[in-house]
């Protein structure tokens, strides 16, 4: 019992990690189609911002704001100089842009910062929670609360603000969507900044668990687009959802199966889950009026 | 129009002439390498390159070798073991090389061998893998010391304090799942048992579900992991973060103090294997490489204004042996250099004392290993090893 017990927090841990990435990547693509795969880089920038700025002597929480602060400046400035000059391309086109944007900011973080490891220090202390006979960090549990505040405020905010629903409306249509007001430029924009945000807070929680370095992103993203795909995009109750299912599903085949495999088993289930209902777990059928 | 056009061509004639003369007498020994310099292996490339650079310099601002200056000649693969054999072709046919230092990965290595084994030119590689040496290629040596001898001074230590049934837990990345071989390898011979074997990927960030199921097999007494970057220091945490009490040996892949604050007060009473470059300060005054590590460590933090690392160390290495084996054969000549380079016995360099033979183009032993534990956020020394 306490083995499985330590596995579900294994899971835990590295599932609330999963879905925190993965929750960066419903919004842009809720109000654009596009699939941001330098979210990543977001969440990189989140922490290794962090990281640099605590090293240099500002006092932490003033780093983790600056850290989200850049990130989200950077998250426009994808937007404004890479996406929406080609805003008439196809979202192939544009998706391969972000990927061109990956890659662009992995190199820049390289030079900027450095090639080394790095970490944070834990909200809230480094000693692991014991409870029938496992063992948690705290961090973990602040990985877990933070991705379910980020749940219920972007919840909030498309249910429950205009702001929201025009995010909605330009996704659904951008030329319908102009004609009854909305600024779509500008929503696209708010989307870019605020995933950014997103993937910035995430980077800041996960670091003292996970540690980053420049090319951390490449393979989070990867987990997390994974986790968002199999909670169906757009939606961030499925990002989570997914990011957790995904986390257990390894750690459950770690512990009971093999190491070895426990990638395989996981990329396994989502194939089913995606074969059986394609539109991922909550996600909205798309229904084509002709 | 005509007579100075008669001149001008005269002029260059004799000019070419007087180079032509001049070039054997102030003949250069041409040094070749190619490095990683930048691409995923750059961490290797680029302090070889730093170092080779610095000491070149060096030997060439003290009047060269047997009265020749040494030209250096670098080319960066990028990592890329294919773009390593065209430089290495183009060193033999373009820049006719006297000599060879360099292939930073195993992979660049053994793409270079058959193009420096067909030109009969010295190389000596700066990849870690054994198969470079195993079996002896006439031309081919190699500096740093490789993982089958980390697992080998574990073993040993392991032995020391009467442990013999152990678990590992490895990366899998290139470097964990190489040594992860190794170990396997030479456990029998070592009369080590490895009761569990598990394995984590280079980015997972918690490994407690292998750790949970090392703690619930009967009868295991030590773990080891071997693994580089990140992972080793996520294990360390999870680790103490279990409350698991065996003995924890990590591999010479972190001995970095990065390693130590990446893992906290987790990292206390770890063991691993390390060079006596990581540890320079740490090592007694007897002991006979303290000063050639020690002015490596102040000359290259001085010069780049980085912190060494190993790979720096192996080039330095392999442009030593290389540049006392000319010495002593009072000639660049490629055969006589290369019989040389396997007659160097006594070299004390950063990796160890290296003595080669016909049958041993390493020429190291385990005594290249120090065992240090760490302790208070430290290194320390353990006794007798």
């Amino acid at each position: 019992m306490a083995e499985l017990l330590q596995f579900a927090f294994s899971g835990l841990t590295v599932g609330a990690i999963y879905a925190l990435v993965a929750l960066g990547f419903t919004l842009i693509h809720n109000a654009s189609d596009i699939i941001n795969f330098a979210q990543g880089e977001f969440v990189m920038l989140g922490g290794m911002t962090t990281v640099f700025m605590a090293t240099a002597g500002i006092p932490l929480p003033l780093a983790m704001l600056i850290a989200i602060v850049v990130t989200t400046g950077v998250g426009l400035a994808l937007h404004r100089f890479a996406i929406e000059p080609a805003r008439g391309a196809s979202p192939v086109a544009l998706i391969m842009i972000t990927i061109g944007a990956s890659v662009f900011l992995r190199g820049v973080a390289q030079i900027v910062f450095d090639k080394r490891f790095h970490s944070l220090p834990p909200l809230f202390g480094a000693d692991p929670i014991q409870f029938g006979g496992a063992a948690i960090l705290p961090q973990s549990l602040v990985v877990l609360a933070g991705a379910a505040v980020i749940v219920a405020l972007l919840w909030l905010f498309v249910e429950r603000t205009l702001l929201g629903k025009a995010v909605i409306a330009t996704a659904a249509n951008r030329l319908a969507a102009r004609l009854i007001g909305v600024d779509t430029r500008r929503i696209v924009d708010f989307s870019f900044a605020v995933s950014a945000a997103i993937g910035a807070i995430a980077g800041i929680l996960i670091t003292p668990i996970a540690l980053t370095s420049y090319d951390v992103g490449t393979l989070l993203a990867l987990k997390g687009f994974a986790a968002a795909m199999l909670g169906g995009i757009g939606s961030p109750l499925g990002a989570v959802v997914g990011g957790l299912l995904i986390g257990m599903i390894e750690a459950l085949c770690a512990g009971y199966v093999s190491s070895s495999y426990k990638d395989a088993a996981a990329f396994l289930i989502i194939l089913v889950v995606l074969i059986a209902m394609p539109q991922g777990l909550f996600g909205r059928v798309k229904v084509e009026r002709v | 129009m005509r007579a100075v056009q008669h001149f001008t061509a005269t002029a260059v004639v004799g000019l070419c002439a007087v180079l032509g003369a001049a070039l054997p007498a102030s003949a250069q020994i041409k040094i070749g390498a190619v490095l990683s310099v930048t691409g995923p292996a750059s961490f290797l490339g680029d302090p070889e390159k730093k170092t080779l650079e610095i000491y070149v310099d060096e030997i060439n601002a003290k009047g060269g070798v047997n009265g020749q200056k040494l030209q250096l000649i670098v080319y960066d693969d990028a990592g890329n073991p294919n773009n390593a054999r065209t430089f290495a072709t183009r060193l033999v046919e373009e820049d006719k090389i006297d000599a060879m230092v360099g292939g930073s990965t195993t992979g660049a290595t053994l793409a270079m061998i058959p193009v420096f084994e067909d030109a009969k030119i010295p190389f000596i590689s700066l990849a870690g893998a054994i198969q470079i040496i195993e079996p002896v290629r006439k031309w081919v040596f190699k500096t740093p010391h490789t993982d089958k001898m980390a697992c080998e001074k574990i073993f040993a230590d392991l032995k020391q304090r009467n442990l013999t049934t152990i678990a590992m837990i490895s990366g899998m990345d290139a470097f964990g799942k190489s040594m992860r071989d190794q170990c396997v390898a030479v456990a029998p011979k070592a009369g080590i048992k490895i009761a569990t074997e598990e394995s984590y990927g280079p980015r997972d960030s918690d490994m407690t579900p292998q750790l949970t199921k090392i703690r619930n097999t009967a009868g295991v007494q030590a773990v080891v992991n071997p693994g580089f970057g990140q992972g080793p220091a996520i294990v360390t945490r999870n680790y103490s973060q279990l409350g698991i009490k065996l003995p924890f040996y990590q591999s010479h892949g972190v001995c970095s103090k990065e390693f130590i604050k990446l893992a906290g007060p987790a990292a206390e009473g770890v063991r691993l294997p390390c060079a006596a470059l990581l540890i320079a300060d740490k090592l007694p005054a007897s002991d006979p490489q303290k000063p050639v590590v020690v002015n490596y460590t102040h000359t290259y933090q001085q010069k780049t204004g980085q912190a060494v690392s190993t790979f720096g160390g192996h080039a330095y290495d392999g442009l030593m042996i290389l540049v006392q084996a000319m010495q002593r054969a009072k000639s660049a000549d490629k055969a006589k250099v290369r019989d040389e380079i396997e007659k160097t016995k006594g070299y004390i360099g950063t990796g160890g004392i290296v003595n080669m033979s016909p049958t041993d183009h390493l020429g190291l032993n385990l005594s290249a290993f120090h065992m240090l534990e760490i302790k208070g956020g430290d290194w320390t020394l353990v006794p007798g090893t």
